[in-house]
């Protein structure tokens, strides 16, 4: 349409008409905006001008929106498996193990992934438990970035036949020049691992097996041979004991089989009217263990006086049996009553038990000395079915890395061994393997050792692999593959086979193993087939037999060892260092694990990090004060953190922290105590004078998750002892009356028809071991949040273990507590949500409708126990949190029965709300009424000790409804008159 | 004999009616003044900050607070109850004047209620960015939805949203409604048609007709006995937000009575700042006599008392209760402890300083009412901070029992609500009157002459 123009002045109606004269060049082309914004008429958008901007606008609305939401897949199965339904679980039993770790497990597969690790019941060594490692132990399985992918040759990806053929050239060319190889590896427990290994060095003569652990048992064993003439672990009953006595092994942390011996402990501290017998247990230990913590009496000494007592205890026992006393050292009255304890010991007749944590073959032949005149060897000690730990030979290790820097090893091969990290000498080793024609690693993961070696063959993931093992002896266990292999990887036992020639493969040969070794052993079933797939399914085999045999010791050696004892203790002068398993990282193999490393340390409550601990004397006395980073040896530097209940004068470091190539979890966290390790006359005792230490004068800060430990003279947790027990049963426990007898309120009490839910915890069984805050972190999809945030006091765990101190700072008592939601029938949280997001069920379960929450954080405040969490942030697929729930792979191990949280809304512990529900269809398909203890919520499945009970008050005979009218239940913060739904038992002391 | 009182004049000066209403008008008619371009500049920088802080808390999520998992409520609520408080005073001063027929506050009123309207707007924010998921902020809406979902009626956070919103919409519309006369008096006053319009909009072509006059102040007086219950229920239930819950040192009966009276002294002291500003900016100081700020000293005085009081009485309380809890609470982390600073600041500034009006030559002095007008309002923001943070740090089990460090995030919305309430009050000085020009022509004569009562004596 044209337009009249109107002109006002000549020279306007000119330049209008003769654009040329303005000098513009007509012929250049429009740009777009010039298109858009309409040359021939600039005056007023025309119809034509509306459609192209909306042209332009739908195109680039169209195109942006494209940009957003990339389309995620669900493929479904083309064909499906036919035992699989997709939504429904199913559970394979397996082994989890890694040197001296052992844990006979289930595992939970849905849709084809494990998502669950939990104790196999059937095994009658854990009957069920387990411990936080092998619960955290699933998480590695999809840890993409520390889990090699495939093999590699100096670094570079390689085919498995490429790598198959240069290595198998490579040994047949240094078996023909008559070179020696070595299989460096931790202690096997597979005895079919054990047999391949011998069947390939029948074959190959030249291969050398150096078995080493990082945290040896190896004294022990020498002990008894140099006492028995046998080379056993002992398998300990702490069950039948009724005296135990330990110089400084954390038997229910860190030491031998924790999970087993807490099982056993429990036993022994569960106490009820009917039997109201315990243990009495007393611990000499130089650092704050969990074991000490749980002790009756905690006597606390430095390393070398340890030694000193367990020398002078000795000769006590000597003397009060009426021998001559060469042990030569006694100890004051006013130190201890060293003589009423060994007359304790004596009197026990045969029903104490005295374990040492050293790895000290004089101080472990001592033990086995008191252990015999007490009788114990036989009752509450055996050398028969001994536990296979512990088979490294330091010395020969020693001699190894000699000779492999003198240039004697052709070929090295590690297996599940990483020594340049947990050795001092691992530099020197890192060179010497350089040297080498041949250094295969067959790590799974990133580790220093393999990254010093020339091929990297990963290993599969234990839950891709086929094994077996054999902890005690006659106790089997096997080990099933319940994924296809995620990463191009291979089990070593594979390669092996592979190498040695043989088209077998490892599952053949375990298969072969147990059919031809094992089923001639039982005469349950018939045939091979139907022995090994019920092997299979239980998971384990378990030869009964248990032989009683006649104990003849030989005491020859002990006035050497107690002349070798008080000449350690002569040079013991100044400050002393102990070295001690971290109870999450033990021997660092599963540092990039973030559930483990944000697991707080029940002892301390530090996450993240390990440290220098040191007592409250010793850091005034320095001027010391927490985070200060002191240096020690001139080797590492670490900060210090006060811990009252470590001795004065002494140091207390970790193991497991400080790697340098196991992923970015773990890497340059903490500092590498192994390197302060040293060796001693063939051992490494993890114990030592400390050479020299000095402040750098710079700070550090620990993530805690608990900083203040009084209990404010608060009835939290409530303690009496075994006399006061036998006296009353509610000794310590008067509150409760009191508040039954007081309560008052406006509101009517809840009215539950069908299921109550509760749970019982026995506080004189927990041990505070920390198993089920990882599994529960497992089972509900709880968040890593990173050392940051735990220092922010943000931590997610929907369980805690709370610590308090009594007494002194010098010996203080220490109290465990866990605490979850306590499903409050009187919950303060529920009514002050504005929107009804946190209700009651009909059932008693306090829940949180996670969609309706807008996040006031009202219930959190109002919570009295503090057990809510809030979603600060998006805590996955946010980089912010690069852990297991920032990529796909990462993902895989959540849970589908439970949701993800969103950011911005309050999450708790739930009861595990799915497995009841779980449970009630299971029941109801099969037209039943539930059971007691069909119902497990995590936390309760993998307690080790069985303190945790689960179960419905409204049914008569249940376990929770007989535990809660137990004279020793109490609830937390009863006056406040919330009625919780989970209720604890006293603690009482055997003192 | 007894001495008679002589009432002093309202407004000094001897002012005719056209001197009031062109003084009155300055602000509006003129062009702003340096100080104001500049202020309201920083003004606007806060906010800016504000928003930087508002959107990190919006996109990042609430973990950019200095909130842990013992502490779910930190500066958020502590601002949010002390805008609230602040908040108290416009509507307490109208309904002072409206109900209470105080007709000194008549100059006053129309300040405090803007800074009523803009405190109240401020303290809002808190509630909405507080949750953590404020995209869904409708929820606490007793909306009618295909769901079936209803918000839970126990819940003191619900009746706080029903009472904020009541508040913020009663104060606007008295604040606005006391204005009409004055907008048409600009309306007619002005010569820019664009302000004409706009002011002869909101003035709804208010005439100034007798008939007007009897309907307006009828609607007034009516409105200011509606607000009045208003001005107590608001933070009262404020209050109730801890009241309810079960925490030492929340759980008291005391905290409605004694947040109310807080309430009314925080919002009192910021009317005594900004009074004091105004009369610096503007020639006002014959309606805003040394009459008026000695009144507002003397409540402060006595607001000062009752705070003490409360303290005093919370303390007893505690004590004799027997509760360890509240125990610890009180003498442990707040007289003693973690929080005795912030504690000792709070009574200082709220307990102590304020005693010094006992003195007339305090009152009468400009420097000393800035002063202790500022400390009031410090010290009460402290008082929130005590009450909240020292309940929730340290509460019942104390191995949850954490340190609260506020963030720049936190600082920054804090800030940016400060930007907010000044380019809100600096808008107000623009455009509207700063003094009720209506109210004040009225009681201009009050005073001048001598009224003697107790004519008996």
């Amino acid at each position: 349409m044209k337009k009249t123009t109107y002109w006002k002045s000549l020279e306007e109606l000119q330049q209008s008409t003769s654009p040329a004269s303005s000098g513009e060049d007509l012929t250049s082309t429009p740009t777009p905006i010039e298109i858009l914004s309409n040359n021939e008429n600039d005056k007023a958008s025309s119809r034509r001008d509306f459609l192209k901007w909306c042209g332009i606008s739908f195109f680039s609305a169209t195109v942006l929106s494209a940009c957003e939401n990339p389309v995620k897949k669900a493929i479904p199965y083309l064909t499906q498996p036919e035992e699989l339904t997709p939504g429904k679980a199913a559970w394979y039993a397996t082994t989890y193990q890694h040197g001296n770790e052992y844990c006979p497990v289930v595992v939970k597969n849905r849709d084809g992934r494990p998502i669950k690790i939990e104790g196999n019941e059937l095994s009658s060594l854990t009957t069920g438990g387990s411990s936080a490692r092998a619960q955290a132990s699933l998480l590695g399985l999809y840890d993409d970035g520390a889990r090699y992918h495939h093999p590699l040759k100096n670094g570079n990806k390689i085919s498995w036949e490429q790598a198959d053929y240069e290595i198998i050239n490579k040994l047949r060319d240094i078996s023909a020049n008559g070179g020696r190889a070595a299989l460096v590896t931790s202690t096997l427990l597979s005895p079919a691992t054990q047999q391949l290994i011998s069947h390939v060095q029948n074959m190959h003569p030249e291969l050398e097996v150096i078995t080493w652990d990082a945290i040896s048992y190896e004294a022990t064993r020498k002990a008894h041979i140099r006492f028995f003439g046998e080379n056993v672990f002992p398998q300990y009953h702490f069950n039948k004991a009724k005296l135990i006595v330990s110089f400084g092994a954390d038997f229910l942390g860190t030491w031998a089989a924790p999970a087993i011996y807490a099982k056993q402990y429990a036993e022994t501290r569960k106490i009820s009217k009917d039997s109201p017998h315990m243990s009495r247990h007393i611990q000499f230990e130089s650092y704050v263990s969990l074991t000490g913590a749980n002790a009756d009496t905690r006597i606390v000494l430095k390393p070398s006086d340890e030694k000193r007592f367990l020398l002078a205890l000795y000769g006590e026992m000597l003397r009060q049996t009426g021998q001559d006393d060469y042990a030569g050292t006694t100890i004051s009255d006013a130190e201890f009553d060293l003589k009423q304890l060994a007359s304790d010991i004596l009197e026990a007749n045969g029903y104490s038990l005295v374990v040492c944590g050293y790895n000290d073959p004089n101080c472990q032949l001592l033990t086995c000395a008191i252990n015999q005149m007490a009788g114990n060897y036989g009752k509450t000690v055996a050398i028969d079915n001994q536990l296979m730990i512990g088979q490294a030979n330091e010395e020969s290790f020693g001699s190894f890395i000699d000779e492999l820097r003198s240039g004697a090893y052709s070929a090295v091969m590690f297996y599940n061994s990483n020594p340049v990290y947990q050795h001092p000498k691992g530099e020197l080793i890192s060179e010497a393997l350089k040297t080498l024609t041949l250094s295969i690693s067959f790590s799974g993961t990133r580790d220093e050792t393999a990254e010093a070696c020339d091929f990297i063959l990963p290993d599969n993931h234990y839950l891709e692999s086929w094994n077996d093992a054999m902890f005690k002896e006659g106790c089997y266990s096997l080990a099933q593959p319940v994924i296809h292999p995620i990463f191009n990887t291979r089990q070593m036992q594979d390669s092996l086979l592979k190498w040695t020639g043989s088209d077998m493969d490892f599952h053949a040969f375990v298969r072969n193993f147990w059919t031809e070794r094992l089923y001639p052993l039982q005469t349950e079933y018939g045939d091979t087939q139907g022995f090994w797939l019920n092997s299979l399914q239980k998971g384990i085999f378990e030869r009964k037999a248990e032989t009683t045999r006649l104990y003849n010791a030989n005491y020859q050696g002990l006035p050497i060892a107690a002349d070798a004892i008080r000449q350690l203790i002569s040079q013991a002068d100044g400050t002393e260092l102990v070295i001690y398993p971290h109870l999450a990282m033990h021997d660092g193999h599963m540092a990039n694990n973030p559930w483990l490393q944000e697991m707080p340390d029940p002892i301390t409550s530090v996450t993240w990090d390990n440290f220098i601990a040191i007592s409250p004397a010793f850091a005034s006395k320095h001027q010391l004060r927490d985070g200060d980073v002191i240096r020690l040896h001139e080797k590492v530097e670490a900060p210090v953190l006060i811990q009252p209940g470590i001795a004065d004068e002494c140091m207390a470091v970790s193991t497991g922290y400080g790697r340098t190539n196991a992923g970015k979890v773990a890497d340059n966290r903490g500092y590498n105590a192994f390197m302060l390790t040293g060796v001693k006359n063939n051992f490494r005792p993890f114990s030592d004078v400390l050479a020299s230490w000095e402040k750098t004068g710079s700070g550090f800060q620990f993530a805690r998750t608990q900083t203040h430990f009084s209990m404010e003279g608060r009835a939290i947790v409530r303690e009496s002892t075994l006399d006061n027990y036998k006296l009353d049963p509610a000794a310590g426990n008067e509150l409760h009356a009191y508040h039954e007898k007081h309560k008052l309120t406006l509101y009517p009490e809840n009215i539950y028809e069908g299921h109550h839910w509760a749970l019982m915890i026995d506080l004189n069984a927990c041990t505070g071991c920390s198993t089920c805050v990882i599994s529960c972190q497992s089972e509900n999809n709880v968040p890593v949040v990173g050392k940051d945030e735990v220092r922010r006091r943000r931590i997610m765990h929907w369980m805690r273990i709370d610590r308090y101190y009594n007494g002194t700072a010098d010996n203080p008592g220490i109290v465990f507590q866990p605490v979850m939601c306590m499903h409050c029938d009187h919950a303060p949280c529920e009514n002050v949500c504005p929107v009804s997001a946190t209700t009651h069920s009909a059932e008693g379960i306090n829940q949180i409708t996670y969609n309706r929450c807008v996040g006031t954080k009202y219930c959190i405040n109002n919570c009295p126990y503090k057990v809510r969490r809030f979603n600060w942030f998006a805590y996955a697929d946010n980089n912010r949190f690069d852990y297991h729930m920032n990529s796909d792979m990462g993902r895989m191990v959540l849970n589908p029965d439970v949701t993800v949280r969103e950011r911005g809304v309050v999450e708790k512990c739930s009861f595990c709300v799915q497995r009841i529900q779980d449970g009630k269809l299971k029941a109801k398909k099969e037209r039943r009424h539930l059971n007691d203890g069909d119902i497990v919520p995590a936390c309760v499945q993998s307690c080790p000790s069985g303190a945790l009970v689960f179960g419905d008050l409204n049914q008569k005979d249940s376990r929770v409804a007989r535990l809660i009218k137990d004279a020793r239940n109490y609830h937390l913060l009863e006056e406040l008159h919330t009625l919780p739904s989970v209720g604890y038992l006293t603690k009482i002391r055997n003192r | 004999m007894i001495s008679s009182n002589i009432s002093q004049p309202l407004v000094t000066g001897q002012k005719q009616y056209g001197d009031i209403t062109r003084e009155l008008l300055e602000n509006t008619e003129g062009r702003p003044p340096l100080w104001w371009l500049i202020a309201f500049g920083l003004g606007c920088l806060a906010l800016a900050f504000g928003g930087w802080a508002f959107y990190m808390s919006l996109s990042q999520g609430l973990g950019t607070w200095g909130l842990t998992n013992s502490v779910g409520w930190g500066w958020d609520i502590i601002n949010f109850v002390w805008w609230i408080g602040i908040g108290h005073a416009g509507t307490a001063f109208t309904i002072f004047f409206l109900v209470f027929r105080q007709k000194w506050a008549g100059s006053i009123n129309r300040s405090a209620e803007a800074m009523t309207v803009f405190a109240v707007m401020c303290a809002g924010l808190f509630p909405l960015i507080h949750m953590g998921r404020p995209w869904l902020a409708f929820f606490i809406l007793p909306y009618p939805n295909t769901r079936l979902l209803w918000v839970n009626f126990n819940s003191p956070l619900f009746w706080d949203v029903l009472a904020i919103s009541t508040y913020l919409i009663m104060s606007v519309t008295l604040w606005y409604l006391g204005m009409v006369p004055d907008l048409a008096t600009i309306r007619d006053r002005t010569k820019n048609k664009f302000k004409r319009t706009i002011y002869g909009i909101f003035s709804l072509g208010w005439n100034g007709s007798l008939y007007a006059y009897n309907r307006y102040e009828t609607l007034l007086k009516l409105l200011g006995g509606l607000a009045a219950p208003l001005v107590i229920s608001v933070h009262t239930i404020v209050a109730l937000d801890f009241a309810i819950s079960v925490l030492p040192g929340w759980h008291a009966t005391i905290l409605p009575p004694y947040f109310f009276v807080g309430a009314i002294f925080s919002g009192f002291a910021m009317v005594l700042t900004i009074m004091i500003l105004m009369r610096k900016a503007f020639n006002i100081s014959d309606y805003i006599t040394w009459k008026h700020l000695d009144n507002i000293a003397l409540v402060l005085k006595y607001g000062s008392l009752v705070i003490g009081l409360a303290y005093g009485i919370e303390l007893f309380i505690a004590w004799y209760s027997g509760v360890d809890y509240e125990m610890y609470t009180f003498f442990n982390a707040r007289v003693s402890g973690s929080f005795s600073t912030a504690f000792w600041i709070m009574v200082s500034c709220n307990a102590i300083v304020p005693q010094i009006f006992w003195f007339r030559k305090a009152r009468q002095s400009i420097v000393v009412l800035f002063i202790v007008s500022i400390l009031i309002n410090v010290g009460m923001w402290f008082e929130r901070f005590v009450i909240l943070i020292s309940s929730l740090a340290e509460d019942f089990l104390p191995s949850s029992w954490t340190s609260y460090q506020p963030t720049i995030v936190d600082i920054g919305i804090f800030v940016g609500t400060f930007g907010l309430f000044t380019v809100g009050m600096l808008l107000f000085i623009k455009f509207i009157p700063i003094i009720a020009i209506n109210e004040v022509k009225p009681i201009s004569k009050e005073g001048q002459r001598v009224t003697i009562k107790n004519e008996k004596a």
